[in-house]
């Protein structure tokens, strides 16, 4: 039977489809918002894209924090009167028609007076009025229309954060001062001995002294900075070439401009700037809707329910939790500490921490640990712990997050450049030396001239350029990573370690198979239409194993929470769950999820459920394992050792039952023992060994949900091409070799100018931006084949 | 005084002015967002369209980039 599909979410409507309105829709939800938007003539809406919607999910109580005024006050961006401005995250905004509706909320609501969308970040910054309309109808508002923004505890840290804009400033500052110096050297390039030009090169130089001040003051502070930075721990990076040579440029330049005795190299000076600030500008490639910061705070809720010794329900702050305080913890909501359950029946989602997407029961009196998301109804818990000092956050305290990894490492251009800065300052003592000797009026000007001339712009631009424009190949193949260094961290890998569950295998699929006594077609049927009415995790994955029969109405149904499921129909019956819920004994405890079934209350077999490898995982180990170290390590039990030794290369090492803690040490080791490590996890719990590693890869099944802090997110689609993206890094490695040696070749024939005491302001003019474009064109030209040969 | 230098003030105003407006630019934010107003630009004529009644499905591109 063909389906139709819902018109707002454009989910499959199954078999009962509601219709309004000559439209049908898979859910009441879905209609009710419908009818809100045709109500307020917002039907363009659906013009725009088809199906554009989401179900509003029920959120009874979720936004109750929104009542507490301190709250509210900290996530508000503007607060006066009768305008407060807030920014809501909101992760559903993916289409033209989420820009359009949630740009006319103005028309849904008369106090909204203007909203207005940032769709790579996908935030909305809505501006109303919170004497009519609180923050929490607003969030309610946005909800009912199936726009549910995400509030956790990050935003109630960073609040308003500013942007920095300061490189595009200096790009501007650079790029006007870099035109309108070339505007005025351009007459004494043709060295027109005229009296026009004697009368007025005077005020040309002038001026580009004027607009070269700010280039070498505001502009390149950075470089100086950094070139400080540098002599100060010893280290000769690139920026002290880069901040000698500038000093140099402008020292000559004005000197020359005073005593008149040449143009100066203004025009090389503010050049030079623009070039080196474009690179920079160009290697920065920020992916909005990505973070790679994230801790458990952007997991966590900022407000929680307390109970308070009266009886009575209070929002407070997460933070303000003791220990021995009463929580309501609702359906879907996140436990933020560990605390022992007191009244009614948790079943909880570890999947934030561990990765493991099957939930577990608990029953009252037993310990809850934070970071899990409750599904089955309200519970009540006792505090044991605050935020700061329970099992999962404690991770957070260990020093390995307060690193910089970016800082620790020396790029290639920076060990490149301690020589080549050695070699200069030779060259330079040379030949003034020789010069002293021979002809001492020309020795002071051939040592700046080669100070000026040896300017590592074209060394400087290779990396940036190479680095940046594989990044953004990288993120077009949905790789996406925190920054260039990262690619370079990436080549000199040489130990790959896995998290198991979430990382190789998949979390939405499952391999079940069954032993026992084959189930006849009646049985089948009656077991098919038993796990239909369930909505726990394995009898969905069950319920979609089983071949499709027709649905009958079971003449008796009931669910034994965190035991089975029991069903009659036609006299029949059938049991389906735990070992001990169907009778029967269990023989041999099992390392897997297994669910058993009971006809008649005759034992018949049981389902055991594996867990399903990415595809081309083997194919992956297989081509990895002659470069590289690997290991798997799982915080789980070796129920899986036999099926992994399978299918991956024998000398890959297996580790389980590894708490997170263990991970970040086993990683600390094989460091200690020289190893370049790449981590590739998923979970909260893989967060440590992730800063650890010299390089930690999240695997995400949706880039757009939450993934731990990390150097880069790799979209699941494409973790079997992960071998391919480690050797593009190795090649955009030699192409910045490659780079390096065309850009030495334009330095000898500089140096020639210079030692020989020759070096004109139009060879500088012209040597400089050649060599860069040159650069830039060839590193380009290189990575895009480099990227063409990715998949 | 010779035309050249008022030539020169005025060419210098004119790129000073242009800079300013450069600045301007950036300061309010035009730079951070590089793609929702593009999007943003085609719905005025849909608004248009609505009011007269005309329900035609003309902007249907996919947006999948940042």
């Amino acid at each position: 039977m063909e389906h139709k599909s819902c018109f707002h979410c454009g989910l499959d409507c199954e078999s009962t489809p509601i219709t309004y309105d000559d439209k049908s829709f898979c859910c009441h939800g879905c209609k009710t918002v419908y009818e809100i938007f045709s109500a307020n003539d917002l039907t363009c809406y659906y013009d725009l894209e088809n199906a554009p919607g989401a179900t509003p999910k029920e959120i009874e109580g979720k936004f109750d924090f929104l009542d507490n005024a301190a709250i509210v006050e900290k996530l508000l961006e503007f607060n006066n009167d009768h305008t407060q401005i807030v920014s809501l995250y909101i992760p559903h905004i993916h289409c033209s028609s989420c820009i359009w509706v949630l740009e006319n909320l103005n028309k849904l609501h008369p106090n909204i007076s203007s909203s207005l969308v940032n769709f790579g970040a996908k935030t909305v910054r809505i501006t109303f009025d919170m004497s009519q309309l609180s923050l929490k109808d607003l969030v309610l508002l946005l909800n009912s229309i199936g726009y549910e923004p995400y509030i956790s505890l990050e935003n109630y840290e960073t609040g308003k954060h500013k942007i920095d804009r300061s490189i595009i400033y200096k790009l501007g500052v650079s790029g006007f001062a870099f035109g309108n110096v070339m505007l005025f050297s351009f007459p004494e390039y043709f060295q027109v001995d005229g009296f026009w030009l004697e009368q007025y090169k005077h005020v040309f130089r002038w001026l580009m002294f004027a607009f070269s001040i700010p280039v070498v003051f505001y502009a390149s502070q950075d470089y100086f900075v950094s070139a400080f930075k540098g002599l100060r721990s010893k280290m000769l990076n690139i920026d002290v070439p880069i901040a000698l040579g500038i000093s140099v440029l402008f020292l000559r330049s004005t000197f020359e401009i005073i005593f008149d005795t040449g143009s100066g190299f203004f025009d090389s000076l503010t050049g030079l700037v623009f070039f080196l600030l474009l690179g920079k500008f160009f290697q920065q490639k920020t992916y909005a809707f990505l973070s790679f910061e994230r801790d458990y705070k952007s997991y966590f809720p900022i407000g929680i329910t307390k109970i308070t010794p009266d009886g009575k329900e209070t929002s407070i702050q997460v933070y303000d939790i003791k220990k021995g305080d009463r929580l309501l913890i609702r359906n879907e909501e996140l436990i933020p500490v560990d605390c022992i359950l007191i009244k009614g029946n948790a079943r909880i989602d570890y999947s934030f921490v561990t990765g493991e997407s099957e939930a577990v029961s608990k029953s009252s009196g037993e310990k809850l640990f934070a970071g899990g998301k409750q599904l089955d109804g309200i519970i009540e818990v006792d505090v044991l712990k605050s935020v700061e000092q329970s099992y999962l956050t404690q991770l957070w305290s260990n020093d390995v997050f307060k690193k910089d990894k970016e800082d620790a490492f020396t790029t290639l251009t920076n060990r490149i450049s301690k020589h080549f800065t050695i070699a200069i300052l030779i060259i330079a003592a040379v030949a003034t030396t020789f010069w002293l000797v021979h002809d001492s009026s020309k020795a002071l000007n051939v040592f700046t001239a080669v100070l000026i001339i040896a300017c590592p712009c074209a060394i400087a631009l290779s990396a940036p350029f190479t680095l940046g424009n594989l990044l953004r190949i990288l993120g077009k193949k949905k790789f996406y990573l925190k920054n260039a260094s990262v690619i370079e961290q990436l080549a000199q890998i040489n130990t790959i370690i896995f998290d198991k569950t979430g990382t190789i295998t998949t979390n939405d699929e499952a391999q079940i198979t069954y032993d026992g006594v084959d189930l006849n077609a009646e049985e089948t049927r009656l077991l098919k239409n038993t796990l239909r009415g369930s909505n726990h995790p394995l009898s969905r994955s069950l319920y979609n194993l089983l071949e499709d029969n027709d649905i009958v109405s079971l003449d008796y149904y009931q669910e034994h929470l965190g035991k089975g499921i029991e069903a009659h129909y036609n006299n029949k019956h059938i049991k389906v769950g735990s070992a001990a819920f169907v009778g029967q004994h269990e023989t041999a405890t099992t390392l897997n999820t297994t669910v058993h079934v009971s006809a008649e209350n005759n034992y018949k077999g049981k389902f055991t459920f594996y867990n399903a490898y990415r595809k081309g995982l083997s194919q992956l180990f297989g081509t990895l394992k002659a470069d590289y170290d690997l290991a798997i390590i799982s915080g789980d039990n070796e129920g899986e050792k036999d099926n992994l030794t399978k299918l991956l290369p024998t000398k890959t090492k297996l580790l389980f039952n590894q708490k997170p803690d263990d991970k970040l040490e086993y990683i600390k080791y094989h460091q200690s023992e020289s190893a370049n490590v790449l981590m590739v996890g998923d979970g909260l719990n893989d967060a440590g060994a992730l800063a650890q590693s010299n390089v930690g890869i999240a695997i995400s099944e949706n880039v757009n949900v939450f993934s731990p802090a990390c150097d880069a997110i790799l979209d699941a689609s494409k973790f079997n091409q992960l071998a391919h993206y480690i050797n593009a890094s190795k090649s955009a490695i030699k192409i910045i070799k490659w780079s390096f040696i065309v850009s030495f070749f334009y330095n000898v024939i500089g140096l020639y100018f210079a030692v020989t005491g020759q070096l004109a302001p139009v060879v500088a003019a012209i040597l400089m931006p050649l060599s860069s474009i040159s650069i830039v064109t060839f590193t380009t030209i290189a990575t895009n084949l480099l990227g063409r040969r990715l998949e | 005084m010779s035309v050249i230098y008022v030539l020169l003030a005025i060419s210098i105003i004119v790129a000073v002015a242009f800079f300013i407006a450069f600045i301007t630019a950036v300061k309010t934010g035009q730079y951070d967002d590089s793609y929702t107003p593009s999007v943003r630009v085609l719905f005025e004529d849909e608004l248009i369209k609505e009011k007269s009644n005309t329900n035609k499905s003309i902007l249907t591109k996919k947006n999948n980039t940042n």
